[in-house]
């Protein structure tokens, strides 16, 4: 590969809110090359891959794309200029045909009048790249796969060089995985560029002729695929010890008896065959990789999901016709992982988001009791030192951190028995996260069982007493966290992963 | 804009409708010594009662996030219904059930949208066409007269030197406020419209919550309509017509979003009056009434733009 290189990245950071999420990352990407770029969660690699595309612009460092300097890059001088991005969450009109959606904005016309040349051009473009799709079947009826495969035809109709995928196997099977990694070969036996986001070691793995991997927005490596093994790339995914904020020390319980156990949980939502128990007292870990299953098996449990089969017993009683309503009122809650769309009402002010879920409590025949109300909100305020500390508080305006605390005070409120903490931290900043840690540690001092559900595995071992690792919507391992280290979680949950893909 | 920590742009906006009128009733008063008198006023009010009662209603409609189309039909079932129970029944009676019967027609409406997870401004305009053409065949297509004086009194008396109707008006107000502002329900309304999803996860029954919205400018939708008909002693199947948008308008006009999640009672009333006066200003200075609806878009685009203004950033 002596020849010039087709996009080279030189120095490229990236800030959000004054927080670098990518920095001084330089990368060369080949013609004729598929690149992978690999990392953990939030290492920053779709990130990288959106500054290629032109969806974020770069705070600092310099792009060059066929030897010339990009300097207003954006999603439309991008394309111009041969790169085309494929985004994780398919960017296609739903109602319009194949031929339509492959050259949406690029109709053949005179006046504004189509000329309806669209079938022939589009023939012409699948032969030449091998895939073979009706025209004029209507994209929402068509598969993933397909979907995929028009993506990549509108990008070639753009006569792009250089081709970004963002996840794109993440919603495939087995067979589509192969079938879109067949068109990548093709594509770069004719000299295509393509950059590869994934986090599926295998599937890079398989098809990539360079690899980079990223770690906490920084390069760590870039090398041939051949020189790569999968656990050389889980260790440079995670790198040497980590410098983080220290856990809260852990206080086992000493004989955890079950206040809430799960047995063969199913929802139409994901859940699959769930099982896990939860102690007074006892922190417990649910993790997994994206789609695993893990918040859809918490939903499932609560009663925000119908379940399809399984049982949930709370202290030792079945528990039936579950409903969140119902669950609040037997000392279950859920603080979901969204907090800006499923867990704050962004519109009312800090107090009434906190009660809004114990109203009953807080009302004298339908009348708030606004003075209880006030005092209550105060002293979790106080609790969790939300800044602003005003109950009256515009929510909207907070920090992630402090919406966050906000919303686990909200559930903490009526001093439940049974917490489910789906992603307590993420996105939120160290103060928050810190202040958060310390507050679930004291929760489980106090007996409340907890369950943890987090995408972070240094999380995960960091505070629970038990950890579970969820895939396809089932508990497939049980492990200790003391005993563990974050590459043995990472190893298994990749070998689950693997083998359920490979049965399918 | 900020001066010394004074948000100009959020005080037009939360005061745009205030300033409006108060623009309006100054600008009239100069131009007719006939406007700021207690008898004129006084009119005003009364003639825009039952507007105003529907407005108030339809405001915690639109908090929930819905839209409410059928209230015009509600108030032309009311119409006939009244008329029709005060003929062959009793006076009173009619009077007494059409705000009740325009309840049950709201819960029909919560229950049909969310029997068939519809948005409501579909599911209303079906049910009003339902409900006028149930008003019709009720009414045979004609207009039911009731000259008694046990029927028209709630439209034409007054008490304490106030119509009666004004007197509904207010305290019915006041009443959807308190609702609104102190009570659990109230919470509920503002939270489901705010961001319905995060409502459900905090074990709030979203359905149950909407159609009580829908059930309150039913009844409102039915009080409104007895206070008209026993005005004009006259119950028929067209009456209302195109009040739905006016109340919505108002709504709007005061200031309570179409989003939903946001807005106040007061709000509407102001949005009423602001109409009210506009109208009110052609009669008593015998301007061209051909402009009035021009003037009226106008102020209404007035009125949005200044609560645009300091909504933008």
């Amino acid at each position: 590969m002596t020849t010039e290189p087709a996009l080279r990245a030189n120095g490229i950071g990236v800030a959000f809110a004054g927080v670098w999420v990518l920095s001084d990352v330089s990368v060369d990407i080949f013609p004729g090359e598929i690149h992978g770029l690999i990392g953990e969660n939030g290492a920053g690699k779709s990130t990288l891959g959106k500054v290629f595309g032109g969806y974020y612009a770069s705070s600092a460092g310099t792009l060059d794309v066929f030897g010339e300097r990009a300097s207003t890059w954006n999603p439309l001088t991008a394309l111009s200029k041969g790169v085309a991005i494929m985004h994780q969450e398919l960017q296609l009109v739903p109602a319009l045909t194949v031929a339509e959606n492959v050259f949406l904005g690029l109709e053949d016309q005179r006046w504004g009048v189509l000329r309806r040349t669209e079938a022939g051009r589009l023939s012409e473009l699948m032969e030449a790249s091998g895939f073979q799709l009706d025209p004029n079947a209507i994209v929402s009826r068509l598969p993933i796969a397909d979907q995929q495969k028009i993506e990549i035809l509108r990008a070639l109709a753009r006569e792009a060089r250089i081709i970004v995928m963002d996840e794109p196997t993440s919603s495939l099977s087995r067979d589509e995985v192969s079938q879109l990694h067949l068109a990548m070969r093709k594509l770069r036996d004719e000299g295509r560029s393509i950059i590869y986001v994934s986090h599926f070691i295998h599937d890079i793995l398989e098809v990539s002729d360079r690899i980079t991997v990223l770690r906490d927005g920084k390069h760590v490596k870039t090398a041939p695929a051949a020189d790569e093994t999968r656990s050389s790339l889980v260790a440079a995914m995670l790198g040497g010890g980590k410098s983080e904020t220290p856990f809260p020390p852990r206080v086992r319980p000493a004989t955890p008896e079950p206040v809430l156990e799960v047995e063969d949980l199913r929802s139409e939502q994901g859940a699959n065959g769930a099982s896990l128990s939860v102690g007074r007292g006892e922190i417990v870990g649910l993790t997994g990789l994206v789609g695993s299953g893990r918040s859809e098996i918490a939903r499932a449990i609560v009663g925000a999901d119908p379940a399809t089969g399984g049982e949930v017993r709370l202290r030792g009683e079945v528990y039936r016709k579950r409903s969140i309503r119902r669950s609040a009122a037997l000392g279950m809650v859920m603080s979901p992982e969204d907090r800006r769309k499923q867990g704050l009402v962004l519109t009312m002010r800090v107090s009434p988001n906190m009660t809004l879920p114990h109203l009953g409590r807080f009302a004298h025949l339908g009348v708030m009791r606004r003075r209880t109300e006030r005092t209550r909100a105060l002293s979790l305020i106080e609790h969790f030192r939300v800044r602003p500390a005003d109950p009256n508080g515009n929510v909207a305006t907070f920090s992630g951190g402090n919406q966050q605390k906000v919303l686990i005070g909200k559930w903490l409120m009526e001093n439940p028995d049974i917490v489910i903490l789906d992603e307590p931290s993420r996105g939120v900043d160290v103060g928050a996260r810190e202040r958060i840690h310390f507050a679930i540690a004291e929760l489980a001092a106090g007996g409340t069982g907890v369950l943890l559900i987090s995408s972070e595995i240094e999380e995960v071992l960091g505070l629970a007493h038990r950890a579970y690792l969820a895939d396809g919507g089932r508990i497939v391992e049980e492990v200790i966290p003391e005993e563990s280290s974050e590459a043995d979680l990472l190893e298994l949950l990749f070998r689950h992963q693997s083998q359920r893909r490979g049965a399918a | 804009m900020i001066i010394r920590g004074f948000h100009i742009g959020r005080f037009l906006q939360t005061y745009a409708v205030l300033i409006m009128i108060v623009f309006l009733v100054i600008a009239l008063s100069m131009m007719s010594e006939n406007f700021l008198t207690p008898r004129n006023l006084l009119n005003i009010l009364n003639q825009n009662a039952p507007l105003a009662i529907m407005a108030s209603a339809m405001t915690l409609v639109i908090i929930a996030g819905g839209f409410d189309l059928s209230v015009a039909a509600i108030f032309s079932m009311g119409s006939v219904m009244s008329a029709w129970i005060a003929i062959h029944v009793d006076p009173y009676l009619g009077l007494f059930l059409a705000p009740f019967i325009g309840l049950i027609l709201g819960t029909m409406n919560g229950v049909v949208i969310n029997a068939l997870r519809v948005h409501s401004f579909l599911a209303t305009i079906a049910t009003s066409l339902i409900f006028k053409g149930v008003a019709i065949v009720i009414s045979d297509g004609r207009l039911i007269s009731v000259r008694l004086d046990t029927f028209t009194w709630l439209g034409r008396d007054k008490a304490g030197g106030v119509f009666i109707a004004v007197w509904i008006m207010a305290v019915f107000a006041m009443i959807l406020t308190f609702m609104l502002t102190r009570t659990a329900f109230g919470r509920r309304v503002f939270a489901v419209g705010g961001n319905e999803e995060a409502a459900v996860l905090s074990g709030i029954r979203t359905d149950r919550v909407k159609t009580a919205t829908f059930a309150i400018a039913g009844f409102a939708a039915g009080l409104a309509s007895i206070i008209a008909t026993s005005r004009v002693a006259l119950g028929q199947a067209a009456a209302g017509q195109g009040m739905e948008l006016q109340a919505i308008a108002a709504v709007i006009l005061g200031g309570t979003s179409i989003y939903g999640g946001a807005g106040a009672v007061w709000r509407s009333l102001g949005g009423v009056f602001l109409l009210a006066l506009i109208s009110n200003g052609f009669n008593i200075l015998n301007a061209d009434p051909f402009y009035r609806d021009l003037t009226t878009g106008l102020v209404i685009l007035a009125a949005i733009g200044i609560s645009a203004g300091g909504n933008r950033r």
